[in-house]
C-alpha cells in the first residue's frame, strides 16, 4: 500500500494580535489510497487548518510554518502557486462544511461542475455537458438534467451537498478531503451523503481525509483515526482497535461525554477546563491539566507519538507502562426514569402557526406557510418532553409560539390551567417568569452590548423578581455559583467567554426569574462533545433541584435518549408519534422515527 | 460687550455635552474601555492631535464680542461697533487690517497684475506696484530670500521648542497617567503641525503667507476663519440629523407592520425630492424672512449666523435619511436575534428594549454616520455655497472660498492659492476625521479584536 498523501511534521501558524498561534504544530500522517482517514477533534483543535494547510488555502494571516505535504512524489509546499492550482481540484479536491455558502449563487450548478472540468482537461463543449451529467447522476442527484440548470438556492442542503461533491470529483482525485462534510445537514441528509461518499471511494479508490467531530460518522466511515487536541495527534490507530480501547486519556474522555441510553441514571463524564491557549509555548503535556491521570511527569516532559503497536500510536506518559483496558461497551438499555405521578404544567391543543404568503400591490394573503400545523402536546411537571425532528420540521416555531414570541394561528396553549393565547402583553406579563427559554446559538443570544451582571438582572427588574438592588446582586451571584461560573464573570462582557459559558450565562439568565418551565431550543448543538456533557449535565441536575420542566427542542436522538422522559416527533409541522422515551426510542411504530433512528451513525 | 450667535451657543452645548459624556465614560470601566482601545491606534491619536488644532481655532472664533468705540469724549456713554469680532479675530488682527488692493501670490512682495504708476520722474509706466504691507519692511527687495529664509528658521526654532515644552509637560502628566497611549505619534503629529505653524507666524508678521484675494484680503485670514463654518455645519448639523434618524430608522426596523410602511414612504419621498432644489427654496425662503426682519439682529453677524443655523437645519432635515435607512436594516436584524427574544420572553418594555438592546448594538453605525456625514456636509457646504445657496456671502467658508475661486481658475496668469488654500485645510481636516471615525469602529465594535 503506498501513501496517496503524507504529512511530515507539519506546523500552521497564524498570526494574531495575542502572538503567533500555532494552530498545528508538528502533525505527521499518511494516508494509502483507498484508504479512509478520519481526523476527529473538538473545534479549535487545528484539524480544518490540517485540511487547509494541504491545500495551501490558509486564510491570510496563517502560513505554513515547517514540514512538508506529500502528494504522490510531488511536494505540495515547494511548488509555486501557479502549480499549486493546477493540482488543487485535480489532484486533491476538498469539500466543505457548509454547501449554502460553498457554491456561487448566480452560477448554475452545471456551470460550477463545468468548471472544474475544463479547467483540468481538454474537454469542451457537449463533452463537458455529457461529464457533467454523468456525475451528477454518480451522486444520486434525481432528475440530473433539470438540476443541471438551476441555481444553488434551488437545492435542498442535501442536494447542494451532492452538487459539491460531484464538483470535487469532476476529474478523479487521488485524495478527497471533507471537512465537516455533513455537519449542516440534517440526520437523515447525512446518512445518505455518508453513504454516497463511502461508495464513491470505493469505487475510484481515492484517498479520503474525512475531518470531523462525530464519533458516530467515524465508527461508520473510517478505516483508520487520529484523534487531534490542541494541534497535535495524540493518537493514531486502526478503527477497531480505536473503538475497542481508546489510549489516550483524551480520547476515553470524548466516548465517556458521549450522551445515550446507558448514562441515563448518572451524569455525563466531562473534561474540566478548557483547550489551553495555543500561543503558549508547551513544556508538558497539553492536556495535563484537564486530564485525570496526570502525574507529576507530564507537567514537565513533553511526551512523544509512541507506537503500541505498528499501527497505533499514542502520545501519554501513561502508556510506557501498560496498555489502558478495553472501552466498557455502552449497554443500549433504555429504561424508563423514574416516574413520578406528575400534573401537566404546560397543555398544547391543537396548535396551529401559519404564516401567510402575501403577493401584489395589495399584500393580499394568497396562501399560507403551515410551519406547525396541529400540534397537541403537554408538559408534566418537573420532568422532560423532547421534540424531536429534522430541520423546517416547524419545532422551533413550536417553542417560540408556546412562549407567545409568535403568536399562534390558532389553538390553545395553557400553563397551570391558563389559557395563554389571544393575551395582550400586558396580560402575559405574569406568566412570563414561569416559562423562559434557552436558545441554540450561545454567540447571538446574549447582548455583546451588556455586561453579564446586566443581562441577568435584566429579566429579575422586568419582572419584579427580588426585593431591591441589593438582593438582586446577591441572586446573581447565587445563580453564576449554581451554574458554575465565578462570581468575577459579572463584570466582564459575553465575547470573554467561550460558547460553553456562554450556554451557562443564557441558563442562568432564564433561570433568574425562576419559571418552571424551560423551552430549550437546541441548546447544545452548537457545542463540542465535551461542553455538551457539561451543559447536559447542568440542565439535568438543575431539574433534580428546582424541580423544573424542560420542553427540550432538539434533532440529537442521542441527547434524547440521555435526558427525555417522553418524547414527541415532528415532522412537517405535525406530531408524528408520541409516548414515553422507552417506547418511542425503543420500540417506534412510525415509519419517519424509525427512518430517523436508523440514519444516526452510532458508536458501538 | 459679548455678542452670543445662536451658533455659538449650539457649539458650546456640544461642547459641553461632550465633557459631561467624556466624564461619564471615564466613571464606566465598560465604557471607558473601548475609547482607551480608540487611543491605542496612533493614527487615531494623530488624527486627533489635528482634529483639536481644528476645534481650537474653530472653539476661539466662536467666542464673540463687539468691540467699544473710542470715545469721542471723556464720560461718554460708551458706543459699541456694529460689527461682531471673535476671539480669533482679535488675535489675528493684523492679518484682518492688512488688506492689499487686489490679488498677490504666496510671500510676494509686488501686486499680481500691473498698474499705471506714476514713477518719480513724473513718467508713467505700467508695472507690478509693491504691496502695501506684504514685504513693506524690506529695505531692498533683493533682501527677500533672505529674510523669508531667517523668518522660516526662526519659525521653525520656535516650534521646535514649543514641541520640546510640550514634550516635557507631557512626559510629567500624560505619559504618567495614560501610558499605553501612543504619545510617539501624537507628539510626531503635533511635531509636523508646529513645523508647519511656527515658520506661518513668522513670515506671517511681514508677508500674506497664502497671497491675498481679488480684493487683498489675506487667504489665510480666510481660511482661518473657513474652519469655524466647517465645524459648524459638520457638528450643528447632526443636531438635527440625530434624532431623527435614529428615531425613524429605529422605529421602523423594531416595531415593522405600519410604523415601518409610514417610514419608508417618507423618507422615500425626501429621497425623491432633490436635494439641491429643497434646501435652494429653503434658503431663498430664509433669506427673505430674514431681509424682512432685519431689525431682530443687532450685527450683520447675527444675521449672517441666523442663516447658517438655518442651512444646518435643513441640511439635517434633508439628510436624515440615509442614517434612518441604515439605522433601519439594523434594527430589523437585530429584532429577530435570540437576545431580543429572550427579552420578550422576559416581558421588558418596548422602551427599554431599545434602549438597552437595539441602540448600544447600532451606537458604531450611528459613530461611523456621523463621522463620515461630517466630511460629507462640511463638502456639501462648500457646493452649496458654490451653487450660491449656502452661507450668508458675508459669512467666510470654504465654500465662498472656493466660490470665488472659480473665475481664478480661468483667469491668465491662473491664480491658483485661494483654491489651494481652501483644499489643503479641508482635506486635512475630513482626513483626520475619517481616521478617527475608522479607530472608534474598531474601538467600539466588540466583534472586532484590535
Amino acid at each position: 500500500m503506498s501513501a496517496a498523501l503524507e504529512l511530515q511534521g507539519l506546523r500552521t501558524v497564524l498570526d494574531t494580535p495575542e502572538g503567533v498561534l500555532r494552530a498545528v504544530d508538528g502533525v505527521d500522517l499518511e494516508i494509502a489510497k483507498g484508504e479512509c482517514f478520519a481526523l476527529v477533534g473538538e473545534s479549535g483543535c487545528g484539524k480544518s487548518m490540517t485540511a487547509l494547510s494541504i491545500l495551501r488555502l490558509l486564510p491570510d494571516v496563517g502560513r505554513i510554518a515547517g514540514g512538508s505535504v506529500r502528494l504522490g512524489a510531488i511536494d505540495l509546499l515547494a511548488l509555486p502557486e501557479a502549480a499549486m492550482r493546477a493540482v488543487r481540484g485535480k489532484r486533491a479536491a476538498m469539500i466543505f462544511q457548509e454547501p449554502s455558502t460553498a457554491l456561487n449563487p448566480v452560477l448554475t450548478v452545471g456551470r460550477q461542475v463545468a468548471e472544474v472540468i475544463e479547467r483540468h482537461t481538454d474537454l469542451r463543449g457537449a463533452a463537458v455537458r455529457r461529464r457533467v451529467l454523468e456525475l451528477l447522476r454518480s451522486v444520486g442527484m434525481p432528475e440530473a438534467e433539470r438540476r443541471m440548470g438551476e441555481y444553488a438556492f434551488q437545492l435542498s442542503g442535501g442536494l447542494r451537498q451532492r452538487a459539491m461533491i460531484a464538483g470535487a470529483l469532476a476529474v478523479d482525485p487521488e485524495v478527497l478531503i471533507a471537512d465537516e462534510p455533513t455537519t449542516a445537514l440534517d440526520v437523515t441528509i447525512q446518512a445518505q451523503i455518508l453513504e454516497l461518499l463511502k461508495k464513491l471511494q470505493s469505487e475510484r479508490g481515492m484517498a479520503l481525509l474525512l475531518i470531523t467531530h462525530d464519533l458516530g460518522i467515524v465508527a461508520k466511515m473510517a478505516d483508520r483515526v487520529a484523534v487531534m487536541y490542541a494541534g497535535e495527534i495524540v493518537e493514531v490507530a486502526p478503527r477497531e482497535q480505536f473503538f475497542r480501547a481508546p489510549q489516550h486519556p483524551y480520547s476515553q474522555k470524548l466516548f465517556a461525554a458521549l450522551p445515550g441510553a446507558a448514562q441515563r441514571d448518572g451524569s455525563l463524564a466531562q473534561i474540566r477546563g478548557q483547550v489551553p491557549p495555543l500561543t503558549t509555548a508547551f513544556s508538558g503535556c497539553r492536556f495535563t491539566e484537564r486530564c485525570d491521570f496526570a502525574f507529576e511527569r507530564c507537567a514537565r516532559e513533553v511526551p512523544q507519538l509512541r507506537a503500541l503497536e505498528p499501527a497505533h500510536r499514542v502520545r501519554c506518559h501513561l502508556r510506557e507502562k501498560e496498555r489502558a483496558a478495553p472501552r466498557a461497551a455502552a449497554a443500549g438499555i433504555l429504561t424508563a426514569r423514574t416516574a413520578r405521578a406528575a400534573r401537566a404544567l404546560l397543555e398544547v391543543r391543537d396548535l396551529k402557526v401559519y404564516f401567510p404568503i402575501r403577493r401584489g400591490i395589495l399584500r393580499r394573503t394568497v396562501g399560507n406557510v403551515k410551519a406547525v400545523d396541529g400540534v397537541s402536546l403537554a408538559v408534566p411537571e418537573g420532568r422532560t418532553l423532547a421534540l424531536v425532528g429534522e430541520s423546517g420540521s416547524g419545532k422551533t416555531t413550536v417553542g417560540k409560539a408556546i412562549l407567545q414570541l409568535i403568536r399562534p394561528t390558532t389553538g390553545s396553549v395553557r400553563y397551570a390551567g391558563a389559557e395563554l393565547t389571544g393575551l395582550a402583553r400586558a396580560g402575559l406579563q405574569r406568566y412570563r417568569a414561569a416559562m423562559q427559554i434557552v436558545f441554540q446559538d450561545p454567540y447571538a443570544s446574549l447582548n455583546p452590548r451588556m455586561r453579564v451582571a446586566d443581562i441577568l438582572v435584566e429579566g429579575m427588574r422586568s419582572l419584579g423578581v427580588g426585593s431591591g438592588e441589593v438582593d438582586r446582586t446577591k441572586r446573581i451571584d447565587a445563580l453564576l455559583d449554581q451554574v458554575g461560573l465565578p462570581a468575577a464573570a459579572k463584570s466582564r462582557y459575553p465575547h470573554e467567554f467561550s460558547g460553553g459559558q456562554r450556554q451557562r450565562i443564557a441558563i442562568a439568565r432564564a433561570l433568574a426569574v425562576e419559571p418552571k418551565l424551560i423551552v430549550c431550543d437546541e441548546p447544545t448543538s452548537a457545542l463540542d462533545v465535551s461542553v455538551q456533557a457539561q451543559i447536559l449535565n447542568l440542565l439535568r441536575e438543575l431539574q433534580e433541584r428546582l424541580g423544573l420542566a424542560y420542553l427540550f427542542i432538539t434533532h440529537n436522538l442521542a441527547v434524547v435518549e440521555y435526558l427525555a422522559h417522553e418524547v414527541a416527533v415532528m415532522q412537517q409541522g405535525k406530531i408524528v408519534e408520541q409516548g414515553s422515551a422507552v417506547q418511542v426510542l425503543g420500540a417506534p411504530r412510525h415509519a419517519y422515527t424509525k427512518t430517523l433512528l436508523e440514519a444516526v451513525p452510532k458508536v458501538d | 460687550m459679548p455678542v452670543v450667535l445662536a451658533t455659538d451657543l449650539l457649539v458650546w452645548l456640544l461642547v459641553l455635552t461632550v465633557a459631561a459624556f467624556a466624564w461619564y465614560c471615564r466613571r464606566r470601566a465598560h465604557l471607558a474601555a473601548p475609547w482607551a482601545r480608540v487611543f491605542r491606534s496612533r493614527t487615531a491619536v494623530a488624527a486627533s492631535v489635528v482634529l483639536a488644532c481644528y476645534i481650537l481655532v474653530g472653539l476661539l472664533d466662536s467666542l464673540h464680542y463687539r468691540p467699544a468705540l473710542p470715545a469721542r469724549d471723556a464720560g461718554a456713554v460708551v458706543a459699541y461697533s456694529v460689527e461682531a469680532r471673535s476671539l480669533l479675530d482679535r488675535l489675528l488682527a493684523p492679518l484682518r487690517e492688512r488688506s492689499e488692493k487686489t490679488y498677490s501670490a504666496p510671500l510676494a512682495t509686488r501686486l499680481y497684475q500691473r498698474e499705471q504708476v506714476e514713477l518719480a520722474d513724473g513718467r508713467t509706466a505700467r508695472e507690478f506696484p509693491r504691496l502695501r504691507f506684504g514685504g513693506a519692511h524690506l529695505k531692498a527687495e533683493a533682501d527677500w530670500g533672505r529674510d523669508v529664509a531667517l523668518r522660516t528658521l526662526a519659525g521653525l526654532a520656535a516650534g521646535a521648542v514649543l514641541l520640546g515644552l510640550a514634550l516635557l509637560a507631557a512626559r510629567g502628566i500624560l505619559v504618567r497617567r495614560w501610558p499605553q497611549v501612543p504619545w510617539r505619534a501624537a507628539a510626531v503629529a503635533l511635531g509636523f503641525l508646529l513645523a508647519l505653524a511656527g515658520p506661518a507666524v513668522a513670515l506671517a508678521a511681514g508677508y500674506h503667507v497664502l497671497g491675498t484675494n481679488q480684493v487683498g484680503q489675506d487667504v489665510l485670514y480666510q481660511a482661518l476663519k473657513s474652519i469655524r463654518t466647517s465645524l459648524v455645519i459638520g457638528t450643528v448639523t447632526t443636531l438635527v440629523l440625530l434624532p431623527l434618524g435614529i428615531a425613524a430608522g429605529v422605529a421602523a426596523g423594531y416595531f415593522k407592520g405600519w410604523v415601518d410602511d409610514v417610514i419608508q414612504y417618507l423618507y422615500t419621498t425626501l429621497n425623491s425630492i432633490p436635494g439641491v432644489l429643497l434646501i435652494a427654496a429653503f434658503v431663498l425662503m430664509l433669506q427673505v424672512f430674514l431681509d424682512n426682519h432685519g431689525d431682530w439682529f443687532p450685527t450683520t453677524a447675527q444675521r449672517a449666523d441666523m442663516r447658517l443655523l438655518g442651512l444646518c437645519a435643513i441640511l439635517g432635515l434633508t439628510s436624515w435619511t440615509g442614517l434612518a435607512r441604515l439605522l433601519r436594516g439594523e434594527a430589523l436584524k437585530l429584532s429577530e436575534l435570540e437576545y431580543i427574544q429572550a427579552a420578550h420572553a422576559f416581558g421588558v418594555s418596548h422602551a427599554r428594549v431599545l434602549a438597552r438592546h437595539i441602540l448600544p448594538n447600532v451606537a458604531h453605525i450611528v459613530i461611523i454616520t456621523l463621522v463620515l456625514d461630517f466630511s460629507g456636509l462640511v463638502l456639501a457646504e462648500a457646493v452649496l455655497s458654490y451653487v450660491g445657496v449656502g452661507v450668508d456671502p458675508s459669512t467666510t467658508s470654504f465654500g465662498t472660498m472656493i466660490n470665488a475661486a472659480r473665475l481664478e481658475m480661468a483667469r491668465e496668469p491662473m491664480v491658483w492659492w485661494s483654491l489651494a488654500a481652501a483644499f489643503v485645510f479641508m482635506f486635512a481636516l475630513v482626513l483626520a476625521a475619517n481616521l478617527l471615525a475608522d479607530a472608534v469602529r474598531d474601538g467600539f465594535d466588540p466583534r472586532v479584536r484590535v
